[in-house]
């Protein structure tokens, strides 16, 4: 069973996005340079945008298809996201921001105890109580993460949610992210423009240029270097 | 540079001179028509009382009332997508810009009993609505619903789209993303039309004047009983509670705007 596949083209101005491609368990990265049109393919996958036509599956579950019409609405995808600056709420507290993606549980107590068990996972337990406007915007990706993945979702997707970040944060993050998602079980697609993050974060590299695939790559990881995945089977094919 | 950064600071202590001279300005007129109140206007007391707590209890409902439509309203200007969204603003917008005779004259004709809405507006509600207080709670609402709707329009078209889209992805549904996100995010400009909304529910004249006439005791406003009163020393009274009624709406509502981020 594939947790994602892909088969869509949309057109916007003179950029004509055409793309194919299935993703398994574990994280593939979609890599390729700035205007690629990998952001704009994680939008449609997370019913964002509409393309043109086509058709999207999730979990073998149809959440798009133009030629009948159907799109499923973001909020009935299952997704979990993580965006390049976090998107974080800047009124509510870490926790309440965390609590509102928790779908599986309801009343405010049950929500807020998984809360607190994601931002323990990610590390930022102690922040708990504050408002994102006063973290560092690596801690604001941390929450981000555990927000991505409270929900239970059946696909999480990552748009450069390293990008804003600097260097030693970064390779910090890349560790947590790998490790959480992979612990998870929860199948990832991950944005980046960055090689080094590409080859660190993926099982699979699917490489874009000018809105095309370009070529699908698994990624081997040495051994000691490798988080040790519930769920390594990952693979994907175009 | 460094004379660059002594402007930049001499500017800033100008400005919060500026301030500080018309915050003690305010202050010292404010203080002084409380002391002159207290001290000679407390006389008045009686004559004054029946239109102040008639003004509250119409610009109280006026104000929640356009409050709770206009920003609905402005949520569907500002979210919906279908054509004559301007047009409808605009007809919302019509008691900014007409004077306010007008508008009584139009409440008149649909309100009135004797015309075919207003009689058929009257046995829905059971009693009449002009010439009672009803009829100037209506008019002050109408008054405040434009001030209320545009600014919530505004405050919400510039509450970023992606925080909003980063709420649906995690599951929330429209109607909780409208609750939980945007609206919260735009009260600091919701709050403003708010303000300003309760302001004009508060001085209402022209259209409370037709909708209401002006009985003694029944739909006398603040405002109204200024002009009767004119010649007669009470009104000062009547002028400081306007004053001071309008500053504690204002103040009370900015700071409902107001909360940490």
């Amino acid at each position: 069973m594939s947790a994602l596949d892909v088969n869509v083209t949309r057109k916007i101005g003179e950029f004509d996005l055409d793309v194919t491609f299935s993703v398994e368990s574990g994280i593939s990265v979609l890599f390729g340079p700035s205007g690629a049109g990998k952001s704009l393919t994680l939008a449609l996958i997370a019913g964002l945008l509409r393309p043109d036509t086509g058709t999207i599956l999730i979990n073998d579950s149809v959440v798009t298809d133009c030629a009948n019409d159907m799109y499923v609405s973001t909020q009935e995808r299952r997704i979990g996201m993580v965006f390049q600056d976090g998107l974080l709420l800047p009124h509510r507290s870490v926790l309440d921001n965390v609590a509102l993606a928790v779908r599986q549980t309801s009343g405010r107590q049950a929500r807020r105890a998984v809360a607190r068990t994601w931002l323990e996972r990610v590390g930022a337990e102690q922040f708990a109580d504050r408002r994102p406007g006063s973290l560092s915007g690596g801690q604001r990706q941390r929450v981000a993460l555990a927000r991505g993945l409270a929900g239970e979702p059946a696909l999480v997707l990552l748009d450069e949610p390293l990008s804003a970040l600097d260097s030693a944060v970064r390779r910090e993050l890349r560790t947590l992210i790998r490790e959480v998602i992979l612990s998870s079980g929860v199948p990832a697609v991950l944005v980046t423009h960055d090689g080094e993050e590409a080859e660190e974060l993926g099982d699979v590299v699917i490489a874009y240029n000018d809105g095309r695939v370009t070529g699908v790559r698994m990624v081997e990881l040495p051994e000691d270097a490798a988080p040790q995945p519930e769920s390594p089977d990952g693979g994907a094919s175009q | 540079m460094e004379q660059e950064h002594n402007l930049v600071h001499q500017l800033r202590d100008e400005h919060q001179a500026v301030t500080i001279a018309l915050t003690v300005l305010v202050g010292l007129g404010l203080g002084y028509g409380v002391a002159h109140l207290f001290a000679g206007s407390i006389a008045y007391w009686g004559v004054v009382s029946g239109p102040f707590f008639l003004t509250l209890r119409v610009a109280i409902p006026a104000t929640l009332i356009a409050g709770v439509s206009g920003i609905a309203a402005g949520y569907v200007l500002a979210k919906g997508q279908f054509p004559g969204r301007d047009v409808l603003e605009t007809i919302g917008s019509l008691p900014i810009i007409l004077p306010p005779t007008v508008i009584g004259f139009y409440l008149l004709e649909v309100l009135s009993p004797g015309t075919r809405v207003g009689g058929f507006l009257t046995r829905v509600v059971g009693h009449e609505l002009v010439y009672n207080v009803a009829g100037c709670i209506i008019a002050a609402t109408v008054a405040a619903f434009p001030f209320c709707m545009r600014a919530a329009r505004s405050a919400i078209e510039g509450v970023d789209p992606m925080i909003e889209q980063a709420a649906r992805a995690i599951g929330l549904p429209n109607w909780r993303v409208a609750l939980l996100v945007t609206l919260p995010l735009a009260r600091r400009g919701i709050a403003a039309g708010l303000t300003i909304g309760c302001a004009r529910a508060l001085g209402e004249y022209g259209a409370t004047l037709m909708v209401g006439g002006d009985i003694n005791g029944k739909t006398r406003t603040l405002s109204l009983a200024i002009l009767d009163s004119f010649t007669t020393p009470e009104k000062n009274t009547m002028l400081l509670i306007l004053v001071l009624m309008a500053v504690a709406a204002m103040t009370g509502v900015g700071l409902l705007g107001r909360s940490r981020t």
